[in-house]
C-alpha cells in the first residue's frame, strides 16, 4: 500500500499513524506467543523474567523443564494419548468428511442447506454443550472414560472442518476434466482415483490437518468424555495451570508452538503447490 | 413428418427421453446422498443424539417414579390446595418406599434432587433413611414418620413431593431463570441472594459484546492493511495472524496468565519504566479484565480472516473513483469503502460472538470468580454439584441462543460461503 | 497409500499390545497432592511397593473434588479409582449413597501390636461404616511474618482489614469459612452449629464474609495458599496445618501460623464400589493403616494418627529431626480455641451450602 505521490501532509501523518497502530496490533497478536519461548528456560519456577534472566546471565536459564516433561509419567501418557486419539479421529473424520464433501458438491444435491447445516453443527454448537451432551449420552452407552469414546467424539468435532475445506476445494474444481477423462474412455472409478483425487488431495490434506489440530488441541470434550487414562496434552496443561503453574507447562507450550509453526509452513507449501497445479499464479 | 400427436423422443435403447433423464437424475441424486450418508449417520449418532439426550435431561424427572413408586401413585389422590396432610395410605407408601430405598442406598438421590427446590430435603431424606431400618409401624405410619422428623408433618414438604412427582418437571428451567414454584403453585423469583443465572447470562452476553466490539476495532485496521498491500507482503504478514490462530488455546491462555499476573511480565515492565509503583500493581487477572483481554486476543483471528476475504474483493478503483470525484479520504472511506465491508464485519462479528458466549477454558483459567461465564457454571453443575438437570437446562438455553445467532449468520453470510482463510 | 496403510496397521497393533501389557497391577490412589501425598508416598506406598513388586501405586491429586468425581464415575458406569482419601463428611455422604464399600473393621484392618482390635484402637473416629480413619488435621491460618508490625493473635483477625490490611486467601468452600465468620461475629464456638442451622445464622455468616470478600483469593488445592503466601500475593491465608508446617519448617519461608480457631477434621480412606482392584486395595489398606504406618506418616507431616496405639510412637521428623508431638493439631497446647467439626451436620447440609456459597461467589 504505497503512499501516493500526491498525498498531503495530513494524509502522510494519518498513513504513518495507521501503520503504527497496525504494528501495535500485530505485536499484540504475536507477542504473547513469543514470550513463552524464553520463559520456558527460566531456572526459577516463576512465571516471569527474573532479573538474572534480563541480564542474560547463563545460569538463569535451564532446560530442566523440558527434561521434566520428557521424564514425567503423566506427560508421557499424555503425549501418547494425544497422538493416538488425534490420529484415529483424523482418519475417521477425513474419510467420512471427504466422502460427504464429494456428495455435497454435486450440482443437484437435495436439501443442501439443511444437511450442510446439520453436518456443520459440531463446529457451531458451543463446546461445553457438545461436551455435556456427549458426556450424558456416552455414559449411558458405556463409552465414557474410554479411548474409543474420545476418538469418536473428536472425530465428530473434526468433520465439519474437513467438509468445509474439501467443499471449498471442490468449488474450484473443473468438472470438465472428469468429462474429458470419460470421453477418453476412462471408467468412473478410474477417473476418480486418477483425476479427481490428485487434484483434491491438497484440500483433503488441509482438512485432515485441521482435523488433527482440532483433536490435538481439544480439551473441554476430553475433560468430560475421557477420564484420567485418556489424559491428553491439553488435559495435563489445564490441570497443571489450575493447580501449580510450573514452567514445565511453558516448555510444553513452546514445543506446541514449534509444531504450529511447522504446520503453517506445511500448509503454505501445499497452497503454493495447488496454485501451481491449477495454473494460477499470484499477482 | 407432421403427426396429429406429438412425437415422443426416445434414447438409443428405446426408452422415452423424459423417463431416461429422470432416471439418470435420480441415479445422480442417489449417488450424492449415498456419499453423504455415512457422515450423516456418524454425526447423528455421535453428536446429534447426545445433544438431544441432553435436551431430554433438562425436563426429565423419572427419578421420582423410580425412587418413590408407591408414593407417586398414592399422592395422585391428594390435592395440591389441600390444607391437610395426605392420608395414611400415602404415609404407608412412604415407609415402604423408604425401606426399599434405604436398603439399596438409592433414596438419597431423590433427596438431593428435591433439595434443589427446597433446602433441607437432602438432610431429611438422609436422616429418615438412617432411621427407617429400625422403624416398626404399629398403628399410624403418619405418626411414625413425623416422629422421625417433624418435616414429614409439614405441608410444604408434601406439596413439593406432589409437584415433582410427574415424569417431567419444569423446575430446572425455572431455576435457570432464577425463578421457583411456590407452595401454592405460583411462580416467583428467587430471593436476591440466590439469583445468579439471569445475571450470569447477562454477564456472558455483555462480555461477549465487548469482546466482539474489541475484535472489530482491532481487526479492521489490520484486515485493511493485509488486503491493500502487495500479495507477497500480505502473505508474510498474515503469518502473524495465522500463527496465533493455529496455536493451542491453552498455550495462548497460559501465556496471558504469565503476562497479566501481579508478578507477571506486563506489571514488571510497567513498574520497571516507573508508570506504577511496586505496591500498586494492576490486577489484570482473575477478574473480568483478564477474561476480556485473553479472549479478545484468542478470537481476533476469527474476525480478521473473514474481514480480510471480504476486503480483498473490493476493487481499489472504487475509492480512487470517489477521490477523483472530489471526496475527501474520510468521506471516500465512510461512504464507499465501509458499506462494502459491512458483510465482513457482520460475518466476523457473529462468528466471534457465537464463539465467545460458549467459551469455557479461558474464563475458567483467567476469570477468577467475577469473569466466569455461563459455560463455567454448566461445567460446575455437571462435575461438581451434579445437578445434571440444571446443567442441561442452562445448556439448552445457551444452545437456543446460539442457534438464533447462527440463523442470523446464515442470512448475512450463508453457510455455504464459509471459508477458513 | 501403502505406507499409510502399513502405518495404520502398526499403530493399531501397538494399541492392542499396550492394552494387554497390564499383567501387573496398577492401583490408582486419589489424594490431595503436595506435601500430604508425599508423606503418604513415603510412609505407605513405597514400603508397600517394596514388599509387593508386582504392584504399582499411582497418585491422582483430585481428592478435593473427590466426592463429586466419584459420583460422576458411578453414574457414568465407569469407576477408575481404587482408593479415595476423603474427609469425614464426604465419607458419610458417599457411604449413605452406597458409592463406597462398607468395611468390617476388625476383620479387614490390623489389630494394634498388643492385640487390641482395630475397632477399639480407632475408637470414636469411626464415624461411618465405610470410613477408615487415617489422620486428624486442621484447617488453620497462616500469615507472612514480615508484613505486620503487630502480629495477628486470633482467628478473628483475618476479618480485620484495618489492623491487618492486605489480601487474604481462603478455601473455596463454605467450611470452615462460615464457622469462622460466625465466631468472628461474636458467636460462641459451642453454639456455632446451632446458629448455622438457621437461615438467619447462614445469612449472618455470609454477611460477615462479605466484609472481606474483595480482598480474598480463593484456593482449591492445598498447595495453592502456600504458593500465594510464599509469593507475597497474600498476607494472610487459611491452609491445612501440615502444609503450613512444611512451608515454615522445611522450606524455611517467612510464614507463621495461628492455632487459634483451627478447625479439626478427620481424614481417612474410602473404597469406591466397583473399584478395579478391590482385593489388592484391601491388602494395601491392612498394611497402610496399621499402627506403625500411621505413626510413620507423622515423621513426614504434622498430622495426628487416629489410632490410640500410634500416638505414643510419634517421634521425630525424618529429615529435620525435630519433635513432631508439639506440631500436632491435637497437642494440648494447640487445642485452645479449636473448633470441633460437626461431621453429621455437614454431611446433611454440605450440598445446600456449597451451592449457596457458589452463588455468593459469582455475585
Amino acid at each position: 500500500m504505497a503512499l501516493p505521490i500526491h498525498a498531503t501532509l495530513t494524509e502522510r501523518i494519518w498513513h504513518y499513524c495507521f501503520l503504527t497502530i497496525c504494528a501495535l496490533i500485530f505485536a499484540f497478536l504475536i507477542f504473547p506467543i513469543l514470550i513463552i519461548l524464553p520463559l520456558s528456560f527460566n531456572a526459577q519456577p516463576f512465571f516471569s523474567f527474573t532479573s538474572e534472566m534480563l541480564h542474560l546471565q547463563p545460569d538463569a536459564f535451564t532446560t530442566k523443564w523440558y527434561e521434566e516433561f520428557l521424564t514425567s509419567r503423566n506427560w508421557q501418557g499424555a503425549v501418547k494419548n494425544s497422538f493416538i486419539i488425534a490420529f484415529f479421529s483424523t482418519i475417521i473424520s477425513t474419510f467420512l468428511g471427504t466422502l460427504a464433501a464429494l456428495g455435497l458438491s454435486r450440482p443437484d444435491f437435495p436439501f443442501k442447506t439443511t444437511i450442510m447445516g446439520l453436518l456443520i453443527s459440531p463446529m457451531v454448537v458451543p463446546l461445553i454443550i457438545s461436551a455435556a451432551g456427549m458426556f450424558f449420552f456416552y455414559s449411558r452407552v458405556g463409552l465414557q472414560g474410554t479411548h474409543i469414546g474420545v476418538i469418536l467424539a473428536h472425530a465428530a468435532l473434526a468433520t465439519p472442518f474437513v467438509v468445509i475445506t474439501v467443499t471449498a476445494t471442490l468449488t474450484g474444481f473443473d468438472h470438465s476434466l472428469t468429462r474429458a477423462a470419460a470421453s477418453l474412455g476412462s471408467s468412473p472409478t478410474h477417473t476418480f482415483f486418477h483425476v479427481t483425487v490428485p487434484l483434491i488431495i491438497p484440500g483433503v490434506i488441509s482438512g485432515g490437518l485441521f482435523a488433527f489440530i482440532t483433536s490435538f488441541d481439544e480439551v473441554v470434550v476430553v475433560l468430560f468424555v475421557g477420564s484420567y487414562n485418556q489424559r491428553t496434552i491439553p488435559w495435563q496443561m489445564f490441570s497443571g495451570i489450575r493447580e501449580q503453574i510450573s514452567p514445565t507447562i511453558m516448555a510444553v507450550a513452546t514445543i506446541l508452538i514449534m509444531i504450529s509453526v511447522a504446520l503453517l509452513v506445511f500448509l503454505e507449501l501445499m497452497r503454493r503447490r495447488t496454485e501451481r497445479l491449477r495454473g494460477i499464479t499470484p499477482h | 413428418m407432421a403427426n396429429a400427436e406429438a412425437e415422443v423422443i426416445t434414447t438409443a435403447d428405446g426408452v422415452p427421453l423424459k423417463e431416461s433423464l429422470k432416471k439418470a437424475l435420480w441415479q445422480r441424486k442417489k449417488t450424492a446422498l449415498l456419499l453423504v450418508a455415512p457422515l450423516f449417520l456418524f454425526v447423528l449418532i455421535t453428536f446429534l443424539i447426545p445433544i438431544f439426550d441432553m435436551l431430554i435431561r433438562s425436563v426429565d424427572n423419572s427419578i421420582a417414579g423410580e425412587q418413590f413408586p408407591g408414593v407417586v401413585v398414592e399422592i395422585r389422590n391428594w390435592d395440591l390446595d389441600s390444607t391437610e396432610l395426605p392420608n395414611e395410605a400415602t404415609f404407608q407408601a412412604l415407609v415402604d418406599d423408604f425401606k426399599v430405598g434405604a436398603k439399596e442406598k438409592t433414596i438419597s438421590r431423590l433427596g438431593r434432587r428435591l433439595n434443589y427446590e427446597q433446602s433441607g430435603m437432602s438432610g431429611l431424606f438422609r436422616k429418615t433413611a438412617r432411621k427407617i431400618k429400625k422403624l416398626e409401624v404399629t398403628e399410624s405410619p403418619m405418626a411414625a414418620m413425623i416422629a422421625i422428623d417433624k418435616k414429614w408433618g409439614n405441608i410444604d414438604t408434601w406439596r413439593l413431593i406432589k409437584r415433582e412427582s410427574g415424569k417431567y418437571s419444569s423446575s430446572y428451567y425455572l431455576a435457570a431463570f432464577d425463578a421457583e414454584k411456590n407452595s401454592d403453585g405460583s411462580f416467583s423469583m428467587k430471593s436476591e441472594d440466590r439469583r445468579v443465572y439471569v445475571s450470569l447470562f447477562w454477564r456472558t452476553i455483555r462480555l461477549s459484546f465487548t469482546i466482539t466490539f474489541l475484535t472489530i476495532i482491532l481487526g479492521y485496521p489490520i484486515a485493511y492493511l493485509l488486503s491493500t498491500v502487495k500479495t507477497k507482503t500480505s502473505n508474510m504478514l498474515i503469518i502473524l495472524v495465522l500463527l496465533p490462530f493455529w496455536t493451542s488455546l491453552l498455550v495462548r491462555t497460559s501465556s496471558w496468565i504469565a503476562l497479566l499476573q501481579k508478578e507477571g511480565v506486563i506489571n514488571d515492565i510497567l513498574v520497571g519504566i516507573g508508570l506504577i509503583g511496586d505496591d500498586n500493581r494492576l490486577a489484570m487477572i482473575h477478574n473480568e479484565t483478564g477474561t476480556i483481554i485473553a479472549m479478545t486476543h484468542i478470537l481476533l483471528p476469527f474476525m480478521v480472516l473473514p474481514l480480510f476475504s471480504v476486503m480483498k474483493t473490493i476493487p481499489p478503483s472504487w475509492v480512487r473513483a470517489a477521490r477523483s470525484m472530489g471526496a475527501t479520504p474520510f468521506t471516500a472511506f465512510v461512504r464507499v469503502y465501509l458499506p462494502n465491508t459491512v458483510a465482513g464485519i457482520g460475518a466476523g462479528g457473529i462468528l466471534v460472538f457465537i464463539l465467545a458466549i460458549g467459551y469455557y477454558i479461558t474464563p475458567a483459567l483467567v476469570g477468577g470468580t467475577k469473569g466466569t461465564l455461563i459455560s463455567n457454571f454448566i461445567a460446575y453443575h455437571i462435575s461438581t454439584s451434579l445437578n445434571w438437570g440444571l446443567a442441561a437446562a442452562l445448556g439448552t438455553i445457551l444452545l437456543l441462543l446460539v442457534l438464533a445467532l447462527y440463523i442470523l449468520y446464515d442470512k448475512v453470510v450463508g453457510i455455504n460461503n464459509m471459508k477458513l482463510g | 497409500m501403502k505406507v499409510i496403510l502399513k502405518q495404520t496397521l502398526l499403530a493399531t497393533a501397538a494399541l492392542g499390545l499396550v492394552a494387554t501389557a497390564q499383567a501387573d497391577i496398577t492401583m490408582v490412589v486419589v489424594s490431595w497432592g503436595g506435601a500430604y501425598t508425599k508423606s503418604q508416598q513415603r510412609a505407605y506406598h513405597e514400603p508397600y511397593m517394596a514388599n509387593n513388586p508386582g504392584v504399582t501405586i499411582v497418585n491422582d491429586d483430585s481428592a478435593s473434588e473427590g466426592a463429586s468425581k466419584l459420583r460422576a464415575q458411578v453414574e457414568a458406569g465407569n469407576v477408575t479409582w481404587d482408593l479415595l482419601d476423603a474427609e469425614a463428611p464426604n465419607a458419610i455422604t458417599l457411604c449413605d449413597e452406597g458409592l463406597v464399600e462398607e468395611i468390617d473393621f476388625d476383620k479387614d484392618l490390623a489389630p494394634a501390636p498388643d492385640g487390641t482390635p482395630a475397632s477399639v484402637d480407632f475408637g470414636k473416629s469411626l464415624i461411618s461404616d465405610c470410613f477408615i480413619p487415617q489422620i486428624a488435621y486442621s484447617t488453620t491460618l497462616g500469615y507472612r511474618s514480615d508484613i505486620y508490625d503487630v502480629a495477628p493473635t486470633k482467628m478473628a483477625d483475618v476479618f480485620d482489614l484495618e489492623k491487618f490490611p492486605g489480601k487474604r486467601s481462603l478455601e473455596k468452600r463454605p467450611d470452615p469459612n462460615l464457622e469462622w465468620a460466625l465466631i468472628a461475629d461474636g458467636v460462641d464456638p459451642k453454639d456455632v452449629y446451632k446458629v448455622l442451622d438457621t437461615k438467619e445464622g447462614v445469612d449472618r455468616a455470609f454477611a460477615k464474609l462479605d466484609t472481606i470478600k474483595d480482598q480474598v483469593i480463593w484456593w482449591t488445592k492445598g498447595s495453592q495458599p502456600m504458593q500465594l503466601l510464599a509469593d507475597g500475593e497474600v498476607a494472610f491465608g487459611s491452609a491445612y496445618n501440615g502444609r503450613l508446617f512444611e512451608a515454615i519448617e522445611v522450606n524455611k519461608q517467612p510464614i507463621k501460623m495461628l492455632w487459634d480457631g483451627q478447625a479439626l477434621q478427620l481424614d481417612g480412606w474410602v473404597v469406591p464400589k466397583g473399584a478395579p482392584n478391590k482385593a489388592e486395595v484391601m491388602k494395601y489398606l491392612r498394611f497402610a493403616t496399621d499402627t506403625q504406618r500411621l505413626a510413620d506418616q507423622a515423621k513426614f507431616i504434622s498430622y495426628g494418627p487416629l489410632r490410640a496405639s500410634s500416638a505414643p510412637m510419634v517421634g521425630k521428623h525424618a529429615d529435620l529431626g525435630i519433635e513432631m508431638a508439639s506440631h500436632m493439631p491435637t497437642a494440648p497446647e494447640n487445642m485452645k480455641g479449636a473448633i470441633f467439626y460437626d461431621f453429621e451436620w455437614w454431611a446433611d447440609n454440605k450440598d445446600d451450602l456449597a451451592e449457596r456459597f457458589e452463588s455468593w461467589l459469582a455475585k
